[in-house]
């Protein structure tokens, strides 16, 4: 616990967030991280669908998708649904 | 100030009673699911909604786990929520209960005590509510049906306050109250309306940085009773804790306003004295009961016995100070529990009342008498005989069996 949290006295009741979920960096859960092999990958879009932390998106300007490590809880669903198998899970 | 308005006398029975006071509190929603002996609430307030006698949404659940998640969810919305339940149906809302106080939810709950399983039975005694003794609601134990219809009314007011904001259940005894029909002072609807008022929101912080009143509105998009971690949770627990401390004054509040319209008060609203401040020997006990002990004290009293009461109205939250003030100068005390804490060495009044006179200057005798359990009959002449078993420990200064059963066959 660092200085910065709050007393029960400056909390609202309830659980009331006072800040956003994005900020709760919930990246460094994971054991096992997903790598990409670009060569590979066909852009289809599958692990961007399939990822339940919504942490794999889509850049058009790139054309190519990318990894949020701040959020990716390395869940592995990504490289189990991949259909070229592109996607390893290394462990960090 | 007193300013007493007139009321009109109907007959009513406890559950009667509980059904018309919810009624012209002005509930939002009711979410429910019968069970005897609380069935009448549940009948007659869905009467009260099918007549058009009310504007309340009546959600039928298909478990008492849904009927309390249904009114958290309402709760947290904003709305009045009202539901009832008894025993197996209490025990069910079990995890709910939790959830409900945890999130603040102001919900008001009728619990008609019933014990329960196994072996089943319908029969009154208090084993459901203590159960729940620990899942953060504040409970009120009424001892006829007016103070069924007066602590309902009082409920919502208590709960919503934004300094207390937690759930009340207000108990009584199954069949004793539930079923007996009494005459009940009601007020016109328009004086309840008025007395139980419009919720009030607290404003709370949230997550995009405003503040907004406290519930859940896509307006001002909020998270209520998210994930809280080590880091957290406890903090959490603390302010239910608060909570419950504030609760004890504005109970105390609440019913001295209600107290100034209707004329009836009920001790100073967490407990109730009767004959107690030259009592050498006292009972304590929750609900119906009080009414037949005191019976009793009248006759002793007739007698030259110095027998007194103190009929704790709010066992959640304890009113440790009121307990010490008000058994200051009594020898002998015998609480009466109308459920087990099984291998808790006696019941969990007694507990209780025993580890808050752990605090007093003075340590009088403190025995217990388990009764009543399933809806065993307890008699003028069995409080008499508990009466005359404290007087003999306070002449003998000695407590022969510190737990006894109350009409048990050995």
């Amino acid at each position: 616990m660092t200085s910065q949290e709050k007393s029960w006295k400056e909390i609202s009741p309830a659980g009331v967030c006072w800040k956003p979920s994005t900020e709760f960096l919930t990246g460094d859960w994971k054991t096992y991280k997903p790598i990409r092999d670009l060569e590979k990958c066909t852009r289809c879009l599958f692990c961007v669908l399939f990822c339940p932390d919504g942490a794999i998106h889509w850049k058009p300007e790139k054309e190519d998708i990318e990894f949020d490590y701040n959020f990716c809880k390395g869940c592995g669903i990504c490289a189990n649904e991949c259909p070229t198998k592109a996607i390893e899970m290394k462990l960090e | 100030m007193k300013s007493v308005i007139k009321q009109e006398v109907l007959a009513l029975n406890g559950d009667e009673a509980v059904a018309y006071a919810a009624k012209q509190a002005d509930v939002d929603i009711v979410a429910a699911y019968p069970i005897t002996p609380q069935t009448i609430i549940v009948e007659r307030f869905s009467e009260y909604v099918a007549n058009g006698e009310v504007e309340t949404e009546f959600v039928c659940t298909e478990s008492e786990h849904s009927a309390m998640t249904a009114c958290l969810a309402a709760a947290t919305a904003g709305a009045r929520t009202f539901t009832a339940t008894a025993s197996a149906g209490l025990a069910l809302m079990h995890e709910m209960l939790f959830v409900t106080s945890g999130c603040r939810a102001p919900v008001v709950m009728a619990v008609v005590n019933r014990a329960l399983s196994a072996p089943i039975n319908i029969h009154g005694d208090h084993s459901d509510s203590m159960a729940e003794r620990d899942s953060g609601w504040i409970q009120i134990y009424a001892e006829n049906a007016q103070e069924v219809y007066d602590s309902t009314i009082q409920a919502f007011r208590i709960a919503e306050n934004p300094e207390v904001l937690l759930p009340v259940m207000v108990c009584l005894d199954g069949f004793t109250l539930s079923h007996t029909l009494e005459n009940v002072n009601v007020f016109p609807d328009d004086v309840v309306k008025k007395f139980v008022g419009t919720r009030q929101l607290p404003q709370v912080l949230t997550h995009e940085g405003k503040t907004a009143p406290f519930k859940l509105d896509p307006e001002n998009p909020m998270t209520m009773g998210p994930i809280a971690l080590p880091n957290y949770y406890f903090e959490f627990k603390r302010q239910q804790e608060e909570a419950m401390k504030n609760a004890l004054n504005m109970i105390k509040q609440v019913h001295d306003k209600y107290a100034q319209i209707s004329d009836r008060s009920y001790g100073d609203g967490l407990a109730e004295k009767y004959h107690l401040e030259d009592a050498e020997i006292a009972i304590i006990c929750l609900g119906s009961t009080a009414g037949t002990v005191k019976t009793v004290i009248d006759e002793l009293r007739a007698e030259g016995v110095k027998a007194g009461l103190l009929r704790i109205r709010t066992f959640r939250p304890l009113p440790v100070k009121e307990i010490i003030k008000a058994l200051e100068n009594v020898t002998g005390i015998a609480v009466m529990d109308r459920a087990m804490s099984f291998g808790g060495n006696g019941g969990p009044v007694y507990h209780e009342v025993r580890h808050v006179l752990y605090g007093a200057d003075k340590h009088p005798y403190v025995i217990n008498y388990i009764y009543g359990l399933g809806g065993r009959d307890t008699s003028p002449e069995q409080i008499r005989k508990i009466y005359e078993d404290l007087r003999r420990i306070i002449q003998t200064q000695r407590v022969e069996e510190p737990i006894k059963y109350v009409g048990l066959r050995e």
